[in-house]
């Protein structure tokens, strides 16, 4: 297998030319999801980055859970593992140690990776596996037909919550940070350009990027994201991150997030009483500002932040990993398993 | 001085009993090694509670350590023991049931205070009425003794209190005739960079052993000869040691990393303790956030071409059952270690027990095969491991390995194997592209190819959901499915063409055949031995393979009257016995978390051979 591997690594060196279109990412298998649903557009803007991130598709592995979104390494022409529920960045983890120069993927829900799975994001977050894990988010079950889910709003009334459900929602940014997260961004399914682009720092990232993106569940939960992707209410509702840029929104580019003490506050930029440089300027390397940002979420009178709230660098798991082996053989030389058997306290009996 | 006796024996039986805080697991693992090193057979039962510290004083808080050794072959930890150490009041109490009739007892005095008496529930002090009087008592007042020796060093009272072990270990390294050098060259190792505390040991063994020689206390000291195992290379290793060697064995053959994903869990961590160190073998340890991670993270890498090996007991066990259905729905190597121990639920969690057999063969959803092998002995770990992984790779599928607590914490002389001579292990990496169905199987093994990401040309999907046969795709549909389900079942029922059959210790026939599995197999060779010995005609048949079988195993029950199958569970190898096999097979079953003594075993043999 080293040869293998070995083989491998020299058809992948950078520079080698690979000529694929996003068609080269579209597997044989037809696309089951229903007609309108979110997961189309993240599908499509996946294939269509996958041919400029430069990675060989055989070394490539998308990796997921149970959920609707997980049916999306089915339809990637690349490696694929669909896994049991909640267990995708676990099964990721194993394909990631065991062989670092893949480029690893997880495709995960919010139910499949914030309930069941939780416990395995977090702790695959503050290892920083480089891994890219996209969560989509629809605030809903879709694939059992429309229970609420961890992020669903507290109230929400489905089938198994007729008088409206009692659970407060996660807000998958704040406990990515909270877990120690290196890249944590935000973006959704509506905006393909800025899906495209988040999808590829995601993968420029060395560390486990963790990937939000609101995807609309037309059948079981409609709308939920509207306020962020419809004309006429995006630009008041939405504000973009961009590293090193001043927090503006607004149709008319008028309003903007000035930081009042720890907490952020809207201001307008109109009346002349607060000018563009009393705004709070965005900055991806802030940890304790990426939390700031990310706690505006579910504040109704704050715009939505989508974007790049943290990309920050941290040794990856398996490269620390990797130190060790070596320290080891540099130690105790090459493992030797017939001296190993023979070591220690032995005896002979003639 | 009166010159004292030297007298020989054949084998002997001691028993090291505390506090769990007295560091007796560590004066028996050192005996132990002396032992071995000095060439006795021997067989360990280390026995203590889940507690780190349980109450002082109190008999829940009681640690033993057993160590049966001898100049012939040894098979068993031993029914009783000849010789208890007790450290205090309730040591005496958990352990003189264990103790044979005229027996000796070495009574540390200052564990036999009022306190000490009546936390271990004494109304009267047994050393000092006549509760005693069939034993052969000897009063010492080991912490007192131990401090004496101390003195000079100045050294705090918990370090002085902690060494009083090694008191006890030099006398009876004193009274077994044996040697101080191995605790000695371990101690200089051991405590390299803390010169206090090895200094304080080695002071305090060599009091115990002089005291010893010069206590006109002990009359006789016993000499054990070397026994007579075959010619060859030994190393003492214990059952958790020898799956960790197993697997780095298994892994190395077969030119491939080994990943471990693992949690840890009692009587299993010392495996990932192990192979925690040996890096520099291609081993990847991962201490996972729980037991589903532990083996779904090792899934994921056998999907990318390494051995992913999983270690746990049983509530982890029960914890990876989802995970061992996708691993054998994706078809991909993977060895899961269950070193069993005391259930339901936590149950018991230092102590030993078999009652995880039906859960490994049918515990999971659906239709699951999933081969099973058991460990026989400490040693016979390594070689039932090894063999795990060569069928999980050559057959592409999880292999279950069961030990249990008894097997993973005891030891034993281990003739060390050559590594050439180990089975072959060649996984096969499909490379070419041309005519490359995920599904497609070997014509001989039903394996079907292992293609892992990397390949060029070989991308594919795969998953839990039913496969399409051939093309690995998603399929629902019903003749599909139950071709499957019988493929599976199929790939799994041939590994019986590809393994040795089993063979009968004993005569070939006869009136009782004693049908075992797994860890009890040094108790019943014991009983059928004793049995053989008086002319009876019982023999023994002891299964390596619990799924699938050896196809002789039928023909080999036909041949004798009454089959016997002693576990320790309410009789579980029994029922497949029976559903295979058709035969009335009786059971002989103990739950109490301890291995069968052989005797009871012998018993039940006697019962048989009478109602003939
Ligand atoms: S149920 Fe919702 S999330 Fe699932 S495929 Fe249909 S629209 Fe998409």
């Amino acid at each position: 297998m080293n040869n293998l591997i070995e083989n491998i690594s020299l058809q992948s060196q950078p520079g080698s030319k690979l000529k694929y279109t996003a068609k080269d990412f579209q597997s044989d298998q037809e696309v089951r999801w229903c007609p309108g649903c979110g997961d189309y557009s993240i599908l499509a803007q996946a294939q269509r980055i996958m041919p400029d991130i430069g990675i060989p598709k055989h070394q490539i592995v998308f990796v997921s859970g149970i959920g609707c979104s997980s049916r999306f390494p089915y339809y990637m022409d690349t490696y694929g593992f669909h896994g049991i529920h909640g267990r995708a960045t676990a099964i990721a983890s194993g394909v990631k140690l065991a062989q670092p120069d893949l480029s690893v993927w997880v495709v995960t829900g919010d139910g499949d990776g914030m309930s069941i799975g939780g416990n395995h994001l977090i702790h695959l977050l503050r290892r920083n596996i480089d891994v890219n894990v996209l969560l989509f988010n629809n605030q809903i079950y879709g694939l059992t037909k429309g229970q609420y889910s961890p992020t669903s709003e507290k109230g929400k009334i489905t089938k198994s919550t007729p008088y409206g459900s009692l659970d407060y929602p996660f807000n998958p940014a704040s406990l990515a940070l909270g877990a120690s997260a290196t890249f944590v961004a935000r973006t959704l399914d509506r905006d393909p350009k800025h899906l495209q682009s988040i999808l590829k720092r995601a993968h420029d990232h060395k560390g486990t990027s963790f990937v939000e993106i609101y995807q609309n569940c037309n059948v079981f939960n409609d709308g939920a994201f509207l306020q962020f992707t419809e004309k006429e209410t995006k630009d008041d509702s939405v504000i973009y991150l961009e590293h090193g840029k001043p927090l503006v929104f607004g149709k008319e580019k008028d309003k903007g997030i000035r930081l009042n003490g720890f907490s952020p506050e809207v201001v307008s930029l109109k009346d002349g009483k607060v000018s563009i440089h009393d705004l709070l300027v965005h900055n991806e390397t802030d940890t304790t500002l990426s939390f700031i940002l990310a706690d505006m979420t579910y504040h109704s009178h704050m715009p939505r932040p989508l974007g790049v709230f943290l990309s920050i660098e941290r040794p990856t798991y398996e490269s620390e990993m990797q130190r060790q082996i070596e320290f080891a053989k540099e130690k105790r030389g090459e493992g030797n398993m017939a001296k190993l058997l023979n070591s220690g306290e032995t005896w002979t009996i003639q | 001085m009166e010159e004292k006796k030297l007298r020989n024996l054949d084998e002997a039986t001691i028993r090291f009993a505390g506090d769990s805080g007295d560091g007796m697991q560590l004066a028996g693992t050192q005996f132990t090694n002396t032992t071995a090193i000095l060439g006795n057979d021997l067989s360990t039962l280390p026995d203590y509670p889940a507690e780190i510290r349980a109450p002082q004083g109190t008999t829940s808080g009681v640690s033993g350590f057993q160590i049966h050794f001898g100049s012939t072959e040894i098979n068993t930890p031993g029914d009783s023991c000849d010789m208890l150490v007790a450290m205090n009041a309730a040591a005496l109490k958990v352990n003189l049931p264990s103790l044979i009739k005229g027996g000796s007892i070495i009574a540390n005095t200052d564990g036999f205070n009022d306190k000490n008496l009546k936390l271990a529930g004494y109304s009267s002090n047994p050393l000092k009425d006549e509760s005693l009087s069939t034993y052969q008592v000897f009063e010492v007042d080991i912490t007192k003794l131990t401090i004496t020796s101390l003195q000079e060093m100045n050294l705090s009272s918990k370090l002085v209190d902690r060494s009083k072990n090694f008191f006890a270990l030099g006398m009876m390294y004193w009274l077994y005739d044996r040697p101080l050098e191995p605790t000695l060259k371990w101690l200089a190792e051991k405590f390299a960079d803390k010169p206090d505390i090895r200094e304080a040991n080695i002071r305090v063994l060599k009091a115990g052993w002089n005291y010893g020689e010069t206590t006109e206390l002990f009359k006789v000291r016993y000499a054990v000869a070397p026994a007579r195992l075959a010619p060859g290379k030994y190393r003492n290793i214990t059952g958790n040691q020898a799956t960790a060697w197993g697997l780095m064995a298994a892994a190395q053959k077969a030119k491939i990393d080994l990943f471990l994903g693992s949690y840890p869990i009692t009587p299993a961590s010392d495996i990932l303790h192990e192979l925690s160190i040996y890096k520099n073998f291609r081993v990847k340890t991962f201490q996972a956030e729980d037991e589903i991670a532990g083996i779904t993270s090792a899934i994921g890498a056998s999907f990318a071409g390494a051995l992913g090996a999983t270690t746990t007991s049983g509530p982890g066990f029960s914890l990876k059952t989802e995970a061992l259905g996708l691993a054998v729905m994706v078809e991909l190597p993977l060895v899961v270690v269950n070193v069993q121990r005391g259930g339901p639920s936590t149950g018991l969690p230092t102590k030993t027990e078999q009652a995880d057999l039906l859960q490994a063969l049918y515990g999971r959803n659906g239709e699951a095969p999933i081969p099973v092998i058991a460990a026989a002995t400490p040693s016979d770990c390594f070689n039932a491991i090894y063999e795990s992984v060569r069928i999980a790779i050559k057959y592409m599928t999880p292999v279950i390995c069961l030990t249990d607590g008894y097997l993973g914490n005891g030891s034993e002389p281990w003739f060390i194997p050559d590594y050439e001579k180990l089975p072959d292990i060649s996984p096969h990496f499909r490379t070419d592209p041309e005519g490359f169905f995920p599904y497609e199987r070997d014509a001989v093994t039903l394996a079907r190819p292992w293609a892992i990401p990397g390949t060029p040309g070989l991308e594919h999907r795969i998953g839990g959901l039913e496969k399409q046969n051939i093309s690995g795709n998603i399929n629902y549909e019903p003749e599909n499915h139950e071709l499957m389900v019988h493929l599976r079942s199929e790939k799994v029922a041939r590994i019986a063409n590809d393994i040795p059959p089993a063979e009968v210790e004993g005569d070939q026939q006869g009136d009782v055949l004693v049908v075992g599995w797994g860890s009890t197999y040094g108790a019943i060779k014991t009983a059928v031995q004793r049995h053989r010995a008086k002319g009876h005609r019982v023999s023994l048949l002891h299964l390596r393979y619990l799924n699938p079988m050896q196809k002789n195993i039928g023909e080999i029950i036909s041949r004798f009257k009454t089959i016997l199958v002693p576990e320790l569970n309410l009789g579980q190898l029994i029922k497949i016995i029976r559903a295979n096999y058709l035969v009335p097979a009786v059971g002989l079953n103990k739950v109490q978390g301890a291995p069968f003594l052989a005797e009871e075993i012998e018993l039940k043999i006697d019962e048989l051979i009478k109602g003939h």
